[in-house]
């Protein structure tokens, strides 16, 4: 039987064929699944921040886009995953309020960790095969390795798939 | 001055913030009464130190649709505060508000929701504020509503910043129906010691 992965937030998970992953309630975190197109070895991270090098406190490597990803990859390589093969799609980045207040360190965070993400991805060379990323609202994803599908819910909007 | 490590708040600070909490929330309850002209009961707060992984399902799950109003903390405390409300408790305190039945947020809904979240997080911090001597003001409310773990995201990357947990006071008031809204005060780094320091808990 085929089981679906659940991803909390700051944290990632590896997921084989035919088992999918999810992670539920994505707002200005973005979540990153990366597959083997191959062997069909995937995961997912559920990243929360941009930059370990910028956070004194960085021990939970899951919680930042840039050790997150490498993370991710490294586990997925473990699992016989090849980083020739890799594809990845994301999806989140959201700005949630609109922060008449502009002191908040908040600002712009979801585009930060999207832009954060993109950086890694191409550091691994890793191709970005589609996003959802930006605008307002949260994202529910669920990521099938098997296919590469990856199925965004959002409240009040039909579901989405990139 | 050393900064305070979240990830080793227990004890006496855990207990600290724990009845800061409580007396926050209580005037909250109080600064509600008034503005619904009627009795409001409070439970006593469930206060919880969670881990991120864990916070969705203490808000009744990730995909749980909820009010969040989010305000700025200025002055000698920084950083910011949060009331939240499961969706089906927004509507009713609305309703009360506005003395109508409310099934939808349009923007007059929104507006009422946004001063409501304005007045209940005003009276926490003024409790705060009379508590510790310090001054703190409030920015103007944003108002999201949606999935518990996009709005809970905006607080939980404030605290990721800091450490790797998220303080979380939960308080079900009632009067005939019960309406379920939970606080999350995010203080940056430095003020958390300034005001453990405040409170005389904490010397260094």
């Amino acid at each position: 039987m085929a089981e679906m992965i659940k991803v909390g937030m700051a944290d990632l998970k590896l997921c084989i064929s035919p088992d999918s992953i999810t992670t539920l309630g994505l707002g200005s975190c973005v979540g990153v699944a990366i597959r083997d197109t191959g062997n069909k070895v995937g995961g997912l991270a559920h990243v929360m921040l941009p930059d370990s090098t910028e956070i004194k406190n960085n021990t939970n490597i899951a919680k930042f886009a840039d050790t997150g990803v490498e993370e991710l990859v490294r586990q997925m390589e473990k699992a016989g995953a090849r980083r020739s093969m890799m594809v990845a799609k994301i999806a989140g980045g959201a700005q949630m309020f609109s922060f008449q207040n502009s002191s908040s360190p908040l600002v712009r965070v979801g585009d930060r960790n999207v832009a954060a993400v993109k950086k890694k991805l191409q550091e691994l060379r890793i191709p970005v095969k589609a996003e959802d990323t930006g605008l307002n609202y949260g994202r529910t994803v669920e990521f099938y390795p098997e296919t590469g599908d990856f199925v965004i819910k959002a409240v009040g909007k039909p579901v989405s798939k990139i | 001055m050393a900064d305070l490590d979240l990830n080793k708040v227990e004890g006496i600070y855990y207990d600290v913030l724990k009845e800061i909490g409580n007396i926050g929330a209580g005037n909250a309850a109080t600064a509600l009464a008034s503005m619904l002209s009627q009795k409001v009961d409070m439970k006593v707060p469930r206060v919880e130190l969670l881990d991120f992984k864990e916070l969705g399902e203490a808000m009744g799950g990730e995909e749980q649709i909820m009010a969040g109003i989010y305000l700025r903390i200025e002055g000698d405390l920084q950083g910011s505060i949060m009331f939240l409300l499961e969706e089906k408790s927004a509507y009713t305190l609305v309703g009360r508000l506005m003395g109508t039945q409310v099934n939808e947020l349009d923007e007059m809904a929104q507006s009422a929701l946004k001063e409501i979240g304005n007045i209940i997080t005003g009276s926490y911090l003024n409790s705060l504020s009379t508590l510790t001597n310090l001054t703190i003001s409030e920015s103007v409310p944003d108002l999201a509503v949606d999935m518990a773990g996009a709005i809970l995201s905006v607080p939980a990357i404030e605290f990721g910043m800091v450490g790797d947990k998220m303080l979380l006071i939960q308080t079900a008031f009632s009067d005939d129906e019960e309406i379920n809204g939970f606080f999350i005060l995010v203080p940056d780094l430095p003020s958390y010691g300034k005001l453990l320091r405040a409170l005389g808990v904490m010397t260094d």
